[in-house]
């Protein structure tokens, strides 16, 4: 049994950007020829599936490299299972999983338990992300060497960041060695103390505690210093401020061994969006001026940004419908991230090559995988539609959570396709 | 003219000619505290909760007393004797309340915003008595109601608000109150107690107390909050009465007509000292007196028969 997938336009940046058809068997692209060649007849007889892309942009399999299955553990926010059909439903063939699950991923056990459970269900991959800390607790390091046996590609404590330097420093050391990058999650606590929002204005009139930038940018200054000093590969998560843009903008230029993502919601809404005391806004780190997401654009536009990814983070009703000071930070971002970022190359800031940089092919080879559209590679693909106008409602989300900002929001391209192992999961 | 809010959530939400409608109400309201018998029949049959999930004393007689002097039936609940110590959420508590049918709901909460959280899930209206560091809209309303009372305006009057502005929601509500009834607002705090673009909220922030009170005509002092000192906010309360506390050489910089306004609980000797708090010019037990006429405005113009018919 072969797939065609027919009259799309194939953009691999750096590989190809070109009208042509996509010949699929088994699991892998066995060949990539010309619309006109009549591959049915001279190849395979009439065993053939086609799938009609007129129109549409087929590119490598998006990754979203931070993401929350909450699973196990906290599987009423969310499962693998619900978290991997929300994937494959917003084009993504591939998520890492962010190990603050119960237990913490931070050993082997945890590690195989999601991949295998990942395997059974033959939706999008999951590539584990570990904890750096037994825990996470910040205390001493779990086994990484075997969890990377295992199968993770990163570490992270993510949500607890690693207030000791020297055991940041002794952790980059190690992880250098394994060569895997640590994923920072940027957040001086002590200057954060407990605020729910951006400080600014906007916090001062809802009478919300506020976070300044300072609590980000500081952590950014110092784990670049300790990049530095080590060499290993430091990956800064979730950035939203100019001060960190800058920082790290500046860090590369020297050389350093950093890399940086940033999410849909930090280019695309600000603290001024936080109204009526709507939980579905609160997130870490918070929303932020509009000075600081022009910033993050501007930071996506000239590399200093490297990649997109959407910290998906499914919660209930019961951690979202209370106070906004008491509320869970985070939202759901697997189903509408992709549209949300064909904004920007809709408005000019990137162009769809660049796009597919930021949300498939660098994050492959953040995780080291190669997603090229070859032959003889497996065939994860992702066929967007860019032109397709339509209202986000949560309600169609495969997410069991439905935390979203952007209920209600209009917006210009979505995926229609997911293809992992060059099977469907996903057809709109 | 008619009242048709649901909730008094804040004072941003409330018009001018809604918050003088209220400060006209509340003084026809106080001659009743005067009479023998302090009691009218306006609001029988009525319900009332008081449910404060903060301790309160002043507030929340002062709410009660005014609910007994219009004959409504009020009940109280405190975080402790609610479910909520039991793990039950707001909104929860919230509907199990509106459930019993109450007209009104007031609510004193630590969380800025769970007023308006339960507002949006009740049909009974929801008075705000006091949300985190949001606002206390019948706090700024009394007071509005006092400088009425005592200049016979607020219009174009020197407002001077001292002390920690950053975590105070009556200063949150009386800045913008009083800037929206046209006075001039200046606020004066260490650095560490002014919140980022609380001028955008109607005031100047001064550099000095001195400069702040210079021509005032009404001073408000808030209460430094001795349980915030193992904080980082300012040294000793020692040093905070140097550079912000009112005294009289202080107080003679204002005007000579000026009034002395404070929220309570004071601190003698911290922001206030104690021949300031019992001078002539202090209105602190006025204050008191007119958020009894002021609150009885409120449930009467929500649950009487201000929200739906005309009362000229």
């Amino acid at each position: 049994m072969r797939i065609r997938i027919k009259g799309a336009r194939v953009l691999d940046p750096g590989n190809m950007d070109d009208n042509k058809d996509i010949i699929i068997k088994d699991h892998l692209i066995e060949a990539i020829v010309d619309p006109i060649v009549d591959w049915e007849e001279t190849e395979t007889g009439t065993d053939i599936e086609i799938i009609d892309a007129t129109g549409l942009v087929v590119v490598p399999g998006l990754i979203d490299i931070h993401v929350h299955l909450r699973e196990p553990g906290q599987e009423y926010k969310e499962t693998i299972e619900t978290g991997l059909m929300a994937a494959a439903r917003g084009g993504f063939t591939a998520v890492c999983s962010m190990p603050n699950t119960t237990p913490v991923n931070d050993n082997s056990q945890v590690t195989k338990f999601i991949i295998h459970r990942a395997n059974e269900l033959g939706l999008s991959k999951v590539y584990p992300v570990g904890a750096i800390t037994h825990g996470s607790m910040g205390n001493t390091l779990a086994e990484i060497y075997d969890m990377q046996q295992a199968g993770i590609v990163a570490v992270t404590d993510d949500g607890k960041p690693l207030e000791n330097s020297n055991l940041m420093r002794r952790a980059l050391e190690y992880c250098k060695g394994l060569e895997i990058p640590i994923f920072v999650h940027a957040e001086e606590l002590s200057i954060a103390d407990g605020g729910s929002m951006n400080e600014g204005f906007f916090a001062t009139v809802w009478g919300i505690k506020g976070i300044p930038n300072a609590a980000e940018s500081i952590m950014v200054v110092r784990d670049i210093a300790l990049s530095e000093l080590t060499g290993a590969h430091v990956h800064f998560c979730h950035i939203s401020t100019k001060e960190s843009v800058e920082a790290i903008r500046q860090a590369k230029k020297r050389g350093v061994k950093v890399t940086c993502e940033t999410a849909p919601h930090y280019f695309t809404l600000t603290d001024e969006d936080v109204k009526d005391y709507n939980t579905n806004f609160k997130m870490n780190p918070p929303l932020r001026s509009e000075e600081d997401r022009q910033a993050v654009i501007q930071g996506l536009i000239d590399g200093t940004i490297d990649l997109i990814a959407t910290d998906h983070a499914p919660h209930s009703v019961v951690e979202k419908d209370v106070e906004f000071d008491r509320a869970a930070f985070g939202i759901v971002g697997l189903e509408t991230s992709l549209s949300l970022s064909l904004k920007l190359v809709h408005d000019g800031f990137l162009t769809l090559a660049e796009l597919v940089n930021k949300m498939a092919k660098h994050p492959a080879k953040m995780i080291g995988i190669n997603n090229d559209i070859r032959p003889g590679n497996i065939a994860d693909l992702t066929i967007i539609d860019p032109e397709h106008t339509y209202e986000i409602d949560p309600e169609t989300f495969n997410s069991k959570s439905k935390n979203t900002p952007f209920s209600g929001l209009k917006v210009k391209g979505s995926p229609v396709l997911t293809m992992v192992n060059g099977k469907v999961v996903y057809r709109k | 003219m008619r009242f048709t809010k649901k909730d008094i959530l804040d004072i941003e939400s409330l018009e001018p000619r809604e918050i003088s409608m209220i400060l006209d109400t509340a003084q026809g309201m106080k001659e009743i505290s005067e009479r023998p018998v302090k009691k009218v029949p306006t609001l029988r049959g009525k319900t009332i909760v008081l449910f404060f999930q903060e301790p309160s004393t002043r507030t929340k007689l002062s709410f009660d007393t005014a609910a007994k002097r219009l004959s409504a039936d009020s009940i109280s609940i405190s975080k402790s004797s609610s479910s909520i110590v039991k793990g039950e959420t707001l909104i929860d508590t919230a509907k199990n309340l509106e459930a019993m049918k109450p007209d009104v709901i007031v609510l004193r909460h630590p969380s800025s915003g769970a007023p308006h959280l339960i507002a949006r899930r009740v049909n009974a209206s929801v008075i705000n008595a006091g949300d985190g560091i949001h606002a206390h809209p019948s706090q700024a309303l009394l007071d509005m109601m006092s400088v009425r009372g005592k200049k016979g305006k607020i219009d174009g009057l020197n407002i001077s608000i001292i002390g920690d502005i950053a975590h105070s929601r009556v200063a949150r509500s009386d800045i913008t109150g009083f800037s929206k009834m046209g006075a001039r607002v200046r606020i004066c705090a260490p650095p560490t107690m002014i919140p980022f673009g609380i001028e955008k909220l109607g005031c100047t922030v001064s550099p000095t107390m001195e400069a702040c009170i210079e021509g005032a005509d009404v001073i408000m002092m808030l209460r430094i909050q001795k349980e915030r000192q193992g904080n980082i906010l300012f040294p000793t309360e020692r040093e905070y009465a140097m550079r912000f506390g009112l005294n009289k050489a202080r107080l003679n910089l204002a005007k000579e007509d000026a009034i002395v306004m404070h929220p309570g609980p004071m601190n003698r000797g911290v922001e206030i000292s104690s021949d300031v708090a019992d001078a002539d010019c202090s209105m602190i037990l006025e204050q008191v007196t007119n958020g009894v006429a002021l609150r009885m405005a409120l449930f009467y113009l929500l649950a009487g028969g201000g929200r739906h018919a005309d009362s000229d």
